[in-house]
């Protein structure tokens, strides 16, 4: 096309400047309003107990993040999409199991060693797999689809359990996963490898474009010519993948298989991504996002403890600090937000 | 309506008077000294270019804003709106542009929405006095939409008159005539609708007075008792329709003459001979049979037909976006595409109507919009190069004067124009781009942003890019296309010559259109 002929001359006026800035407001309260609510979340328990901002305690809270931070990197792409998963506990389950049926156990003579963890994490990969092609393909919303699928990871793992715990007998597993660096966890540095794949992959790639692209216009991304369906069905497997592992990482620390694996995290998942600033009706947030709502959902829960909330109150003082955190971050949006259902 | 009744409604004090309104959102002067009146049974026109504070002026006479200073008097008393109740309550009500009634409602259930009264007994519904109360505000435009459809199954245009339903119930509440505010009424109608709207509003007016806000100057003109023309938050000018035309209001409403013509119409190029899309006996089911078309390389061929003539699916069809059966062949060669993504492959574009939803990605970058269909060009494998898509965006950004704070602020926050003109970057990045369907691609855009989107489309076909255009009005289609391919009920009804300077009169067209 013949470029140089398409100069044309700028008759607009600066409208659209201080409209542009005061969007570009919004978005940076949204961006930045959740890392501040984390800022002050840790003053407030910095001066209420004296033990909150010790070295010791950020080991704490890093470690007992991991696993949260790992389910809500994959969740993130999900919810970008627009999508939601309640897969996770299922997929959690199966995969804790079969990873402890896998490596050195109690229970039989199979030690596949790493590729028995792979094998977990793949098997997770199939769960999202399966979910996103049934999404996509029998267009059955992926509420219905994930909430199917966890079920039937729940399932198997209670068949695989068969009423015997599988504990993991594999003393490099072991001596591995109790070695620490720099104070942490190895698993603490499994899932910080994870947030930064996440990242690049959120930033870097098309999976990353596409995911937001389709959350935010669907009809445009078809119109486009992006192949949704296999990007919604990449993202899930990707989702599921990042389950298994995370299926791995708590049967590792318990040092057993077991099917309660996962429970709770789809909850605190969804939680701690929609307090971090990604929007349940897609396009909107990130992995960086939804990491700040891991910590401040797991700096909560450390705080609490630490100030002495009785922990019979705890849960309901949680509720009423993220509702309080979630009011706080959606406000810049809340125009967006006006019909909730 | 009697001559000596215009007189003394004329004469008559106004119903409603906004003084000297002034409004500032942060840095920008969204109002800054708006003054009108509305006289009893009189339709005043508003016009203005997108920004001219037309939008928030009615969002301060239904309450929805809050002006800094000025007053707002309604039948000689200074009120204060608070919101679209209030408004409603004291007699203002206004039919928006985006509709707002609420489409898994029955239609009496809409009408009288929020003000049921005696219709609602302690919560309970008494559907028989609902249906009665509804149907008389429906009598009162004497139209026979049924009271117990559901609102999302009746057309767009059935929809308006159903606000205008709705506005008019305030009657009994006030017992004073009311006033109605129309935002772009005729916007998303085609032309006989718009003669129903207009029949409406002769009607209207023998018990509100209306207030007519439009892009469309023809229309304004035709309607009007009096017009006030906005220009930067301000009233520049009243004038009443016989004194002048179009072109005056035109000038006055952006103040100072478009260079040469308003389409470029002296920049079309004659047609080159060798043909770019063929298309033969192509069949969309239910929607459009057995179309033949050849659109040549460097050609506008525009496609008229009123909503529901097939035109939209056609466009579509040839995208991809719709099955078909037929034949096609781009270049000479045989495509068939199956999807917009092949059809994409295939070097063919195409600009939806619905820009909101369908052509952008409001909280993605500029950037990033632009190079989503494309994004292969600015990958290295699955990995996308950000520098090289920020280069690339900046060029566009550049070439085509699209004005932002940067290439990775959000599309969504610019105006309207420059969003479009984003959008159609997203297309020319591509060199090899061969036919580009345009689906109204000025919709929505004040005049200013239109002649720069139709030079962009003179320059896109100088440039031999071939182009399937439907247009907002037939006066806009006319003039941009080579020819007019005209379609009624799914066939094609006539192709009509619109060379340059032998351009065919709107009625030409029209008559083939119905």
């Amino acid at each position: 096309m013949a470029a140089a002929r398409l100069g044309l001359a700028p008759p607009e006026t600066g409208r659209a400047d201080a409209r542009t800035r005061r969007r570009a407001h919004s978005t940076l309260l949204a961006d930045f309003g959740p890392f501040g609510a984390l800022v002050l979340l840790c003053v407030i328990f910095s001066l209420l107990s004296p033990q909150f901002a010790t070295w010791g305690n950020v080991r704490n809270i890093l470690d007992s993040a991991a696993v949260l931070g790992v389910i809500a990197v994959g969740l993130t792409f999900v919810l970008l999409l627009g999508a939601i998963d309640l897969s996770i506990e299922g997929v959690m389950a199966t995969a804790a199991i079969s990873v402890a049926l896998l490596v050195a156990n109690s229970r039989n003579d199979i030690d596949l060693g790493f590729i028995g963890i792979v094998a977990a994490v793949a098997l997770g990969a199939c769960f999202g797999l399966a979910s996103g092609m049934l999404s996509t393909g029998l267009k059955i919303p992926s509420f219905m689809t994930t909430l199917g699928m966890s079920a039937i990871g729940i399932g198997i793992a209670t068949v695989l359990f068969a009423g015997v715990q599988p504990s993991l007998r594999s003393p490099e597993l072991a001596e591995w996963a109790s070695g620490q660096w720099l104070g942490l966890t190895r698993l603490t540095f499994v899932a910080l490898g994870v947030v930064v794949v996440g990242l690049l992959i959120q930033r870097y790639t098309r999976l990353g474009r596409y995911a937001r692209a389709i959350g935010g216009a669907e009809e445009l991304a078809v119109l486009s010519g992006i192949p949704v369906r296999r990007y919604k069905t990449i993202a899930f497997t990707f989702a599921g993948a990042v389950y298994g592992l995370a299926g791995v990482m708590v049967t590792i620390q318990l040092g057993s298989g077991i099917v309660q694996a996962g429970v709770g995290q789809n909850f605190a998942a969804i939680t701690a991504a929609v307090v971090g600033g990604t929007l349940l009706s897609g396009g909107r947030g990130g992995v960086l996002h939804s990491i700040v709502g891991v910590l401040i959902v797991t700096v909560l829960v450390n705080g609490l403890v630490l100030i002495g909330v009785s922990p019979y109150v705890q849960k309901a003082v949680q509720g009423v600090i993220v509702v309080v955190a979630v009011a706080i971050t959606a406000w810049p949006l809340r125009q967006r937000l006006r019909v909730v259902k | 309506m009697s001559v000596e009744k215009q007189i003394e409604d004329a004469a008559s004090a106004p119903v409603l008077a906004v003084h000297d309104l002034r409004k500032k959102f942060a840095e920008t002067t969204a109002l800054d000294g708006v003054s009108f009146e509305v006289r009893p049974h009189e339709v005043v026109g508003l016009i203005g270019e997108n920004g001219a504070g037309k939008s928030t002026l009615l969002k301060m006479l239904v309450g929805l804003a809050q002006p800094d200073s000025g007053s707002i008097e309604l039948r000689g008393k200074r009120v204060k709106m608070r919101g679209i109740a209030q408004a409603g309550a004291a007699g203002i009500g206004m039919v928006f542009q985006e509709q707002s009634l609420i489409p898994n409602l029955t239609v009496a259930e809409n009408i009288l929405f929020g003000a049921e009264g005696a219709a609602v007994v302690g919560g309970v519904y008494r559907w028989k006095e609902l249906r009665r109360r509804a149907q008389v505000q429906l009598d009162k435009i004497g139209s026979k939409i049924k009271i117990d459809a559901i609102t999302e199954e009746l057309t767009f245009a059935e929809r308006q008159l159903v606000e205008v339903a709705k506005v008019l119930a305030t009657e009994e509440r006030t017992n004073a005539e009311p006033v109605v505010l129309l935002d772009e009424p005729t916007s998303v109608l085609d032309r006989d609708e718009t003669e129903v709207l207009f029949a409406q509003i002769e009607r209207l007016r023998t018990r509100a007075s209306v207030v007519f806000v439009s892009h469309r100057l023809d229309e304004v003109l035709r309607v009007s008792d009096r017009v006030y023309v906005l220009r930067n938050g301000k009233t520049v000018a009243e004038c009443v329709p016989g004194d002048v035309d179009e072109a005056a209001l035109r000038r006055m409403m952006i103040g100072r003459d478009l260079e040469g013509s308003h389409y470029g119409e002296e920049d079309q190029l004659p047609v080159r001979e060798e043909v770019r899309l063929s298309v033969r006996g192509l069949s969309i089911k239910g929607v459009c049979e057995d179309i033949d078309l050849d659109v040549h390389v460097g050609e506008i061929l525009g496609i008229a037909g009123v909503q529901g003539s097939g035109r939209e699916e056609l466009c579509r069809g040839i995208f991809g976006a719709l099955a078909t059966r037929g034949s096609m062949t781009l270049d000479g060669r045989p495509i068939k595409p199956g999807s917009p993504r092949t059809a994409i492959s295939a070097d063919i574009g195409f600009v939806p109507a619905e820009r909101r939803r369908e052509g952008m990605v409001g909280s993605m970058s500029v950037a990033e919009n632009i190079t989503l269909p494309h994004i292969g060009e600015v990958c290295a494998g699955p990995v996308l190069q950000r520098g090289k898509e920020r280069r690339l965006a900046d060029e566009w950004i550049e070439r085509l004067s699209i004005r932002t704070p940067s290439a990775s602020a959000p599309l969504g926050s610019l105006s309207g124009g420059n969003q479009q003109k984003a959008v159609l970057a997203r297309w020319m990045v591509s060199d090899s781009l061969k036919l580009l369907i345009l689906d109204h691609p000025t919709r929505g855009l004040d005049v200013g942003a239109k002649s720069e989107v139709y030079r962009l489309i003179r320059e896109l076909t100088a440039s031999g890019v071939s182009v399937l255009l439907m247009a907002d009005s037939l006066e806009e289609l006319i003039a941009m296309s080579h020819r007019v391919l005209v379609m009624k009920d799914g066939r094609v009804t006539d192709v009509i010559d619109a060379r340059a300077g032998d351009k065919p009169a709107p009625v030409t067209v029209l008559e083939r259109m119905i």
